[in-house]
């Protein structure tokens, strides 16, 4: 079978109970995603609530840096709620209401998919419940707090190793049981099919903005394009417009974290072995049993041990080539760009910055390069400031 | 005729009802779950669906994802269940089904693991993350072994793909009671009743209802309109406590009601 599959990576590998509600989720989608109405209304949201279309910003500073190719940032942390998670919370709840669900549920790491849905919950006014790892909980209150704000339940998960792969296992779990009425929101391109094919689609209004933009700042040169891959929705936004351009190299950068054991890093495309979590048929971060491994990085919205199914296809045809880097690396990387040019990066988006490093030396002047940055780091604050050896609460 | 179907047929025309209880393999430990075989078959359990840790069971509730992390903190592997199936099949007949995470078996070579886990002496797989669409592949290899590949209906399984099920379906139907995950509590049984009369116009294969079953009064009642009830957490609940005789104790009064509630 091919519905839904990327190569040989996607599928619907789902519980029973779950199946009925990916159908009509399919159908569902496959007709309002040509439908000018509702596109209209998503396009609406993203502009007048959003933000979008967000900046291209020649990072002048930052070129003059490292002297060689010229280096853009597109600004996902400029959008309300402060990345670019909201692009697939407002498409996916805006689906949600024209399917008649009354409630949403999702998982998070970081808690950037998590406040984006309790956002969009509460503009629909939708029921919303946010599972999260227990360490997450704690690590984040900020998010937490937030989520809370804007009237979300979030529920601290504490079976299997109590992070995101558990709280997405338990966000599934409790879709399971309300099937009916609920509507789950999956923050990334990962988990069965259509999903992974749904979020790409909501959020490749990045690499569609990139292009435009492009083409009126550098007349449409562009050599490179940097992105962090957790689950990869900020990469696929940013690659997927240009996936045919085979003279643009598309660079997705996963976490190292702090060492190569497992249990130590997120090298999910780079370590990992194709296997199925969550849904889904793609590279997996497993022991020799088949066993899930806990994936790590100082960034929290990286550390999941799985990878969108379309990322692995990518990576097997050549269409994206996929490296990464590690905390110190990243920490650093998070600095330079709040030093040189004014702009505090998530710690997410921080790993894609960093790989400028190792990228910049090999350019040439005449070059354009692009990252993009997802997010902003607000949120990271408390942690940078502890990694550098300072308390600040 | 394979082992379990021979044991299902031999119930049916006895007249009586089926009763499958589910153990995790390993949890706690290897000499429990052998010891608990032992006993739910002395009990009155007609087939052991004998769980395959797995570190992210989707489908599976508080107790049976706490039983599947104890079992593989405690070094369960594959290989180790293969080697307690070879194990159990020195003092037992019983049907031995498999209930496991796709991924261990891919990990393991799907085609690999049927061809030894049947030699071992296993007759079958349950796999709840693998619906019937995604099966195609696995349906093949396991027909080609004679080792079943079971197939789910639900409350929620429409009439559309009611059918495509019912065609593959052998061994038996699981039978989804409830939608949500394993565990003990109230449920109503009408819904998956429905489900199991709308099935038999399709198949002659018997149908078992699980989730939620823990005691003697649900099994009753889960029993009704189906051929067998599977138990899981009430039992793997106790065996966590190493409490094999209070295993023993719920699967004899279990059974009891089971063919009380027959006459």
């Amino acid at each position: 079978m091919t519905i839904g599959r990327f190569g040989k990576y996607g599928g619907q590998y789902v519980p029973e109970i779950v199946m009925p509600v990916l159908k009509e989720l399919e159908t569902a989608y496959a007709s309002y995603k040509n439908d000018k109405a509702f596109q209209a209304e998503v396009k609406r949201y993203l502009c007048e609530y959003a933000g979008r279309p967000t900046m291209l910003y020649y990072a002048e500073k930052l070129t003059r840096h490292y002297d060689r190719a010229k280096i853009y940032l597109k600004r996902e942390d400029l959008l309300h709620t402060g990345a670019h998670k909201i692009n697939n919370a407002l498409g996916q709840a805006i689906l949600a209401k024209c399917m008649g669900k009354q409630r949403i549920v999702a998982e998070t790491g970081a808690g950037q998919h998590g406040v984006a849905c309790a956002t969009v919950a509460a503009l629909f006014g939708f029921e919303c419940h946010v599972f999260m790892g227990a360490a997450d909980v704690e690590r984040q209150k900020l998010n937490v707090f937030r989520m809370k704000l804007l009237g979300a339940k979030v529920i601290p998960v504490t079976s299997g190793t109590g992070t995101l792969k558990d709280a997405t296992s338990e966000a599934i779990r409790y879709w399971a049981a309300n099937i009916e009425d609920t509507y789950y929101i999956i923050g990334s391109v990962v988990g069965p099919h259509p999903y992974p094919e749904m979020v790409r689609d909501f959020q490749s209004v990045i690499g569609q903005e990139i292009r435009k933009q492009i083409r009126q700042e550098n007349g449409g040169r562009l050599d490179y394009l940097l992105a962090c891959v957790g689950g990869g929705s900020n990469a696929m936004g940013t690659f997927y417009d240009f996936r045919n351009d085979r003279h643009i190299k598309k660079i997705g950068v996963e976490a190292a974290g702090r060492g190569n054991a497992n249990g130590d890093h997120a090298k999910t495309l780079g370590e990992g072995r194709p296997g199925i979590l969550h849904g889904a048929y793609s590279y997996l971060l497993q022991d020799n049993d088949g066993q899930v491994v806990e994936a790590y990085s100082i960034s929290a919205g990286l550390d999941y041990p799985g990878v969108g199914p379309e990322h692995s296809y990518f990576k097997d045809a050549g269409v994206a080539q996929y490296v990464s880097v590690n905390d110190t690396e990243a920490l650093a990387a998070f600095q330079r760009l709040s030093r040189i040019e004014g702009i505090i990066p998530a710690m997410e988006s921080s790993h894609a910055l960093a790989y400028l490093e190792k990228l910049m030396p090999q350019t040439k002047k005449d070059e354009v390069v692009v990252v993009c940055l997802s997010g902003r780091g607000d949120k990271d604050v408390q942690m940078v400031a502890k990694a550098m050896g300072e308390e600040i609460i | 005729m394979t082992r379990l179907e021979m044991k299902l047929a031999k119930i049916k025309k006895a007249g009586k009802k089926g009763l499958f209880i589910y153990i995790t393999a390993g949890a706690p430990d290897i000499k429990t779950t052998i010891d608990a075989v032992k006993a739910a078959e002395k009990a009155g359990a007609d087939v052991i669906e004998l769980g395959i840790p797995f570190s992210d069971p989707m489908a599976d509730g508080p107790v049976i994802q706490a039983a599947a992390v104890t079992a593989i903190k405690n070094g369960m592997t594959v290989q180790k269940v293969l080697e307690l199936v070879g194990e159990i099949r020195q003092f037992s007949d019983i049907p031995l089904i498999g209930m496991g995470y796709i991924n261990n078996m891919l990990n393991y070579g799907f085609e690999r693991f049927v061809r030894e886990f049947k030699a071992a002496g296993m007759d079958g797989l349950i796999l709840p993350d693998v619906p019937h669409e995604e099966a195609g592949d696995m349906r093949r290899i396991c027909q080609e072994h004679e080792f079943h590949l079971i197939e789910f209906v639900t409350p929620g399984t429409n009439s559309s793909r009611m059918d495509k099920i019912c065609a593959s379906a052998n061994g038996f139907v699981y039978c989804v009671s409830v939608n949500g995950v394993t565990g003990v509590r109230k449920i109503d049984y009408s819904p998956i009743h429905r489900v199991i009369e709308q099935a038999r116009r399709f198949t002659d294969v018997p149908m078992a209802v699980g989730f939620g079953i823990g005691s003697a009064e649900a099994a009753r009642e889960a029993a009704d309109k189906a051929d067998a009830v599977i138990v899981g957490s009430a039992v793997v609940k106790l065996l966590q406590e190493k409490d094999i005789r209070g295993a023993a104790q719920l699967i004899a009064t279990i059974r009891q009601a089971l063919d009380e509630g027959v006459k």
